[in-house]
């Protein structure tokens, strides 16, 4: 059992998680082995930002254990960055880029100590390796959807962490910053750490992953992409809304989830 | 010009001058905050609590001293608070109309309980009406000092949480995923905020308070992108409008205070409105003209 918790970077065993006795997640088993690279990948409302958020605590569950490299995330803060979502924040706050890459380190820091010198040095560094060092003093209302996620990825950057939760960093960005996000991810997976990302977009799941969950309130799958990623998941995830089936002969047969009971 | 010099030699207008000031640094500088987390109706609805809190400490202790009407006012406007949470979490009522009834009933109470006390055979409850519209002119040295040094401690906590704070305001959810207690910093930053708010309570009133919170900070925003500045720059703009409308009340007879600073606090926002580069209409409209210019050049050519 301890060799089966500390050999996941992320263990969730029973995760059930309810808004006003709706269930949002349903009895979720999940493992994440150490140095890939997992999609989160489900219907609007399966639950995926949730999910992430109960790993870290932030929202209450109902039951349910979460295990980060065999510990719960209260002792594994520092090890752990997370990435919310790009709307989740007003970006029209009175502050600059490089003040807000720097908020990656406020945990480091504790309470009452402020940023310094060596603070402002890993907040450049970070900058520089998503290419906004040039945004560095500009205020944050001033940038683009894609130069926004990049900002929040710096920050991320800056917690130098083992594991890294992502909320929909692709959504709504350029192109080129979705390549340099992926480009992150790889060297995320070449330096051995564990990457966990919401994603929307099925068609990329392949490129950009090496594991996947398939969330619909339950965990429909979770596994390596070219085991699990498959079209009888797929159909069992999005039940009749999935456009993503080549064959019409299969869409005319969707098996639609039934509704969780309490 | 001569109210002003006035300020060094006359002794009441200078006490009258210190505590208006005070008020308006306080109520700047938090009233950021409050703005920034869009809880700018908060403070309104905290002004118009406090003041059954105002009347209900002076029914129990027959005293007026600063301290006990500042101790009322905090947790009649934090009753005000909590039930407006509670209102929102428990039922289907959105914010803004738990609000609005918890700004009206407790204010209801507030006069219901003024009458009363002013029925009351004792010379000691006169003035408790000046809360209503505030009298800076009736400010002593003992409400000075006591507005002084709760003034201190309310700044140097939001100075030595700065980096709390500002994690609180623009990504709260990150900062609990830090580990820092957010829940804690909100109940702490919405305390120091309702003492902003009832430290003013003597000088501009309950019905008028929520201005000097939104005002001077609304402005200050204008003119700055950096959180520290636009605290700083609030914290001035609130003791300028503070002092400014003070003098004016009190040379001039028979103007209420509070109205006269809110007043002087609007007129500074309507300024930062209208010319603050970056945000200020006139330049925002000059920046449309030319904004357009290019797109008429592209489209021309075909």
């Amino acid at each position: 059992m301890s060799m089966n918790q500390s050999s996941s970077a992320i263990e969730v065993t029973d995760l059930t998680v309810a808004y006003q006795e709706k269930p949002v997640l349903w009895d979720i088993d999940m493992n994440v082995p150490p140095g890939v690279l997992m999609a989160i990948v489900g219907p609007n409302g399966a639950g995926k930002t949730t999910l992430i958020k109960a790993i870290l605590g932030l929202v209450r569950s109902a039951s349910g254990q979460m295990l980060i490299y065999g510990k719960p995330y209260r002792q594994q803060r520092r090890i752990v960055s997370y990435v919310p979502q790009r709307g989740s924040v007003d970006w029209d706050f009175p502050t600059t880029v490089k003040d807000v890459v720097m908020m990656g380190r406020y945990g480091a820091l504790g309470w009452l100590r402020r940023p310094g010198q060596q603070e402002k040095k890993l907040a450049s560094e970070a900058m520089e390796k998503v290419g906004i060092l040039n945004l560095a003093d500009r205020q944050i209302s001033q940038l683009s959807g894609g130069q926004q996620q990049r900002v929040f990825l710096a920050r991320a950057l800056t917690q130098d962490a083992q594991v890294y939760l992502m909320d929909e960093p692709f959504q709504g960005v350029d192109a080129t910053t979705e390549r340099a996000i992926v480009l992150l991810l790889q060297q995320f997976r070449e330096e051995g750490k564990t990457v966990v990302v919401v994603h929307h977009d099925l068609q990329t799941v392949s490129d950009y992953f090496d594991w996947v969950t398939l969330l619909n309130v339950r965990r429909i799958a979770s596994g390596p992409v070219n085991t699990i990623f498959n079209e009888s998941n797929l159909r069992q995830t999005y039940g009749g809304r999935i456009g993503f089936l080549k064959t019409e002969q299969e869409m005319s047969n969707p098996q639609v989830l039934p509704e969780p009971t309490l | 010009m001569q109210i002003f010099l006035h300020l060094f030699s006359d002794y009441t207008l200078r006490t009258v001058a210190i505590g208006t000031a005070i008020l308006g640094i306080v109520s700047g500088a938090l009233g950021s905050y409050a703005v920034l987390r869009k809880q700018s109706l908060v403070g309104d609805a905290i002004s118009h609590a406090a003041l059954p809190g105002i009347c209900l400490a002076f029914l129990i202790t027959d005293s007026k001293t600063p301290l006990v009407m500042i101790v009322g006012a905090s947790l009649a406007g934090w009753l005000g608070i909590l039930v407006v949470t509670a209102i929102v979490r428990n039922t289907r009522i959105k914010e803004d109309a738990a609000l609005g009834i918890i700004l009206a009933v407790f204010f209801g109470v507030g006069i219901v309980l003024l009458t009363l006390i002013q029925k009351i055979p004792n010379a000691n409850q006169a003035g408790l009406d000046k809360f209503l519209f505030g009298q800076a002119a009736a400010l002593l040295e003992r409400d000075i000092k006591t507005m002084g040094i709760i003034s201190i401690m309310v700044i140097s906590l939001t100075f030595l949480f700065w980096k709390e704070f500002k994690l609180l305001c623009f990504d709260p959810t990150f900062g609990a995923s830090l580990g820092f207690p957010m829940k804690i910093l909100d109940i702490l930053l919405m305390t120091l905020i309702v003492i902003a708010i009832v430290i003013g309570l003597q000088a501009v009133g309950v019905v008028l308070m929520s201005a000097m919170v939104v005002a001077p900070a609304s402005a200050a925003r204008q003119w700055t992108n950096r959180l520290a500045i636009m605290v700083c720059l609030a914290a001035l703009f609130g003791a300028i409008a503070g002092v400014t409308g003070a003098i004016i009340s009190s040379t001039t007879a028979k103007i209420p205070t509070g109205p006269m600073i809110v007043v002087c606090a609007s007129v500074i926002f309507l300024f930062s409105l209208a010319f603050a580069p970056n945000r200020g209409l006139i330049w925002q409209s000059l920046l449309k003209k030319t904004k357009f210019k290019p797109e008429i050049n592209e489209v021309d050519p075909k």
